[in-house]
């Protein structure tokens, strides 16, 4: 596991920032630029929300390996109001943007493993994996 | 199915060289047989873009480094559409669920409120009654009673679909309880009334007009709750009449009475019973008038009340487009001798 590497995002143009940040990473452990694309397009959506919902946040970029695999892991952390109801959000068509099939539900398409903590009130942990195939 | 994409893909190169060779129309027929392969695998835009990238690379190796970057971009331009797209798949596939669960619950609402018209000496019935949607939230109802009277139930919810169709359960139930008889339309509705006011949501009203035919008498007896007004036919004169009915919505208020009528069925002459799906039937943009339906039914007079009912439905079926706005539900009722 390499040291993570992280954004602050509480302006619209850290969104930028991220996705560059992550691109980088991406490009360097050998994705494809269709996969490339689509772990930008993820982080767009995670730093969105943090942008959109809460104060500030971060996301954070991690290299894990294991013996046969490689892969990108995108974090998203932020001390927000929190998401009442995960099961509600995460279902198709629920996103306010409505029918774009972005939002969180994107997200978890878009990566190979998706993992979302929340707390009302205390802040929000998305924890999102990309295999290198 | 990797093999049938690989194939495609290699597919989708030939053919990319043979059109910027020949721009023939053969090419273009075969990569819109690529392209459906491509949507019955579940290929997503991006990926498509991508490979034709890849195509052009191999094909001109020496393509400009503007023109590639170009075709980044278009790769990045598609993956929200490639999400849109999982999205309305996953969305559809729910759909398809969701409308199988609803049949399963019109078929056992058939069951449920099920009633069998019933034979009965000198009177000729007809019923027909569908639903708009998949439920139906009219409801009609024939009970026999032992003193050989015929109680008739016509009602509709306001609204369509599973909740109504849901509600009228509970006045099927409600009314399966009382005994057979000895009930007279205005007891029955003012019984109903309070069931409805107390068990169902408030912004939910039931309209419902109950009438009972006593063959020896040939007199109908009816009370109406708010329901959509009837017509009576008078065959010696040739006209139809206005049924008089007033009365007050079933659930709106618990301590409503409701008032009851009589009327003198002579030989030849009809009862027309009905839902608002019938009067509220639409050409185009314009409601019909009640003339047009009655107009209707006269000229399928000489026919069978049953064969009355089902070419009239047709009749509105078509003028509406085959797309019934609201649940139609026509009773015809006529003295035979
Ligand atoms: N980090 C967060 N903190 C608090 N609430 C959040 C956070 N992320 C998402 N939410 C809540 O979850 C909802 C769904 O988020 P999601 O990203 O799926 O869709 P959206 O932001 O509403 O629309 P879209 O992303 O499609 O434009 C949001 O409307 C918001 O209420
Ligand atoms: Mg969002």
């Amino acid at each position: 596991m390499t040291p993570q590497s992280c954004v602050t995002i509480q302006k619209e143009w850290d969104i930028v920032g991220a996705r560059q940040l992550g691109r980088d990473i991406a490009k360097k452990m050998g994705f494809g630029t269709v996969d490339q694309a689509r772990i930008a397009t993820a982080i767009s959506e995670l730093a969105r929300n943090i942008y959109l919902y809460t104060e500030n946040g971060q996301i954070c970029f991690e290299v894990v390996e294991n013996m046969n695999r490689k892969g990108l892991v995108i974090l998203s952390t932020d001390n927000g109001p929190g998401i009442d109801d995960i099961g509600r959000v995460m279902e198709d068509g629920y996103s306010t943007s409505g029918g774009l099939g972005a939002g969180l539900p994107g997200v978890k398409r878009l990566m190979d493993e998706f993992d979302v903590q929340s707390e009302v009130g205390v802040g929000t942990k998305i924890k999102a994996i990309k295999w290198a195939r | 199915m990797d093999d049938v994409i690989k194939l495609d893909a290699a597919n989708y190169k030939d053919l990319l060289k043979h059109y910027i060779d020949t721009q023939d129309e053969k090419s273009l027929y075969g990569v819109e047989q690529v392209s459906k392969s491509f949507i019955k695998n579940h290929i997503l835009p991006e990926e498509i873009v991508n490979l034709h990238i890849q195509a052009l690379a191999e094909l001109y190796p020496e393509m400009s480094e503007k023109f590639q970057h170009s075709m980044d971009f278009l790769l990045e331009a598609m993956i929200s559409y490639g999400l849109a797209h999982q999205e309305f798949q996953m969305l559809r596939e729910k759909q398809y669920e969701i409308k199988s669960e609803i049949s399963v619950a019109a078929s056992m609402q058939n069951t449920l409120l099920g009633t069998t018209k019933p034979e009965i000496e000198g009177l000729d019935i007809g019923i027909v009654s569908v639903p708009a949607h998949q439920m139906n939230g009219d409801y009609h109802h024939f009970v026999k009673g032992k003193d050989g009277s015929l109680g008739i139930a016509i009602a509709d919810v306001i609204g369509k679909g599973i909740p109504a169709a849901l509600c009228m359960s509970m006045i099927k139930y409600a009314m399966d309880s009382y005994p057979e008889d000895s009930m007279e339309p205005k007891s029955i509705l003012k019984n109903l009334n309070r069931v409805v006011e107390r068990n169902v949501d408030a912004s939910m009203f039931i309209t419902m007009l109950y009438a009972q035919y006593l063959p020896c008498e040939h007199k109908l007896h009816y009370a109406s709750a708010g329901h959509e007004p009837g017509f009576y036919y008078d065959a010696e004169k040739g006209t139809f009449t206005e049924i008089e009915t007033k009365g007050l919505v079933l659930g709106v208020s618990s301590d409503a009475e409701y008032e009851q009528y009589e009327l003198k069925v002579n030989k030849g002459d009809m009862v027309i019973l009905l839902t608002d799906g019938v009067t509220e039937c639409r050409d185009g943009d314009r409601f019909i008038e009640s003339e047009e339906i009655l107009e209707v039914i006269k000229s399928y007079e000489d026919l069978p009340a049953q064969e009355m009912v089902n070419k009239v439905y047709k009749h509105f079926e078509r003028l509406q487009d085959f797309e019934l706005r609201d649940d139609f539900t026509l009773l015809i009722l006529r003295r035979e001798v």
